[in-house]
């Protein structure tokens, strides 16, 4: 077992139109044993900038408080927000300056850029961004979520539609996965605003 | 040290080069499973590979570079469509193979350096000063840093086209391939290759190559990348030229089963709650600016 699978953690985002959806599950466990159900795995950066982290609890968390950090930093001296395409480079360098001793975590980045066309973008644990059009999954469910999306995701959805795709991709994916689960949230990004849901999902 | 517990005498220069914070920690993770007394596990995770094959050549009027444009991480494919030729300084670009981020931050961090040369000395950049600028970075760093490079690009001198390896050892050829899919690539240019060919039959040679090397091997895949780069100064980006693996129109024939469009009401859900967007994000006029006492 990897220490990027202590923890557990599935993570999906997909593009809609004009619109895009990041979800998580719940669980934050120690190997097999589950320690709670409340787990924050996705993190707000901004109004249209969410960022999603799968690994090693100590290091998701430690990111999101660096990350907090640096966008406080940029938008008081900036006097604006951090564009997707920035927040990811950024992400990708604090990443890489630790090739040699790196954080356990895999993020997702999902988001609406300055024209809100959806953005969407991942990265490995040492920062190699990939940035794809239709959906990018993180986590030890991956495989079964790379299944449910290249099934259930098609082009151009619009936002319930996509709500209703991304949460059954994310249900199906770690009910059959032991490391992760215990109900889900999704957040809904559009030009006017996030709506954030919570799934029911099996509590085994 | 990390951002929080900085000093604030610390010099003003921004921190360069690696931070090995977290090697310690690591290495104790790693270790604390062979012991048998904690039930850690030790596997440490593996960064994306780019599998790749990558090829480059010249021809009579300049380079041609070639890649694949999959990207891998163990068995699983990571990215479909990746790019791997990346820009170096306007007349000379770079392919790379092995640990993604490496082959992308080293890449970046050598045209950065010669964007500045550039400035500083009013004049057009050289390949053999980023293949000397490469190999001293990644023989610096022991062959740790994992990219395989193709280097290519024309100035004053001519053409040159430099391999090189993760432990800094370059070599000037007339033709090379590098990465996973080596060795089906090079077979196609030792059957094909002549000295002084033409930009047609050099950028087909190269398709066939990375080709050769998308069938044959499976870490390579997907698209075709080229890049021609000619005497004259002008660069040709031939970004998915070849596509024999797009699915997307084959898809939309197949009828779709209606199963899998997900209908409202679907998903249970408990709770909900809905943020409207303000923007701007912070500015001085949200926070309390308070004068330090000194």
């Amino acid at each position: 077992m990897s220490i990027l699978e202590y923890n557990g953690a599935a993570i999906i985002a997909m593009t809609g139109s004009n619109c895009v959806a990041i979800a998580s599950d719940n669980r934050l466990g120690i190997q097999y044993q589950t320690v709670a159900m409340d787990f924050r795995k996705i993190f707000r950066m901004n109004d249209s900038l969410y960022v999603g982290l799968a690994g090693l609890a100590t290091d998701v968390q430690t990111l999101d408080q660096l990350l907090r950090f640096r966008m406080g930093l940029y938008e008081l001296r900036e006097e604006r927000e951090m564009s997707p395409e920035v927040f990811t480079n950024m992400l990708s360098n604090l990443l890489y300056e630790k090739r040699f001793g790196p954080y356990f975590a895999e993020p997702i980045i999902a988001g609406l850029d300055e024209k809100n066309m959806p953005y969407l973008a991942t990265m490995d644990l040492i920062g190699a961004i990939s940035k794809t059009k239709d959906f990018v999954v993180a986590g030890t469910a991956e495989g079964n979520m790379y299944g449910m999306c290249e099934t259930l995701w098609k082009p151009d959805m619009e936002k319930e539609e996509l709500f209703e795709t991304i949460s059954q991709a994310l249900l199906a994916s770690v009910d059959r996965d032991a490391l992760s689960g215990w109900g889900g949230v999704v957040h809904l990004i559009t030009p006017e605003g996030v709506t954030t849901r919570h799934l029911k999902g099996r509590q085994d | 040290m990390s951002e929080f517990t900085l000093a604030p005498t610390a010099s003003t220069a921004a921190p360069t080069g690696f931070s090995f914070d977290l090697t310690h920690r690591n290495a104790l993770i790693e270790s604390s499973s062979s012991t048998s007394s904690s039930n850690i596990p030790a596997k440490l995770p593996k960064a994306l590979k780019t599998g790749t094959t990558i090829v480059g050549l010249v021809y009579k009027n300049g380079i041609v570079l070639g890649a694949d444009t999959r990207s891998t991480n163990d068995t699983t494919v990571a990215d479909k469509n990746c790019q791997k030729i990346h820009y170096i300084a306007p007349n000379i670009y770079c392919c790379g193979a092995g640990t993604a981020a490496d082959t992308e931050k080293t890449t970046d961090a050598i045209s950065s350096q010669m964007e500045l040369l550039r400035l500083n000395t009013h004049s057009e950049s050289r390949v053999v000063t980023a293949c000397t600028l490469l190999k001293r970075m990644l023989f610096r760093y022991q062959g740790y840093i994992s990219a395989a490079l193709i280097l290519g690009g024309c100035d004053v001198d001519g053409p040159h086209l430099y391999q090189i390896y993760p432990h800094g050892s370059t070599g000037k050829l007339p033709f090379t391939t590098m990465g996973s899919g080596s060795l089906a690539a090079i077979a196609v240019f030792e059957e094909g290759y002549k000295d002084d060919l033409e930009e047609g039959e050099a950028v087909e040679l190269v398709k066939r190559a990375i080709l050769a090397g998308v069938w044959n091997d499976l870490g390579s895949g997907s698209n075709v990348d080229t890049c021609v780069i000619r005497m004259d100064g002008s660069v040709e980006h031939g970004r998915n030229c070849v596509m024999p693996n797009e699915v997307g129109e084959l898809r939309k024939k197949v009828r779709r089963s209606d199963v899998l469009n997900m209908r409202s009401g679907t998903t249970a859900v408990l709770g909900e709650t809905f943020r409207k967007r303000m923007g701007g994000g912070v500015t001085l006029e949200d926070v309390v600016v308070t004068e330090m006492e000194t």
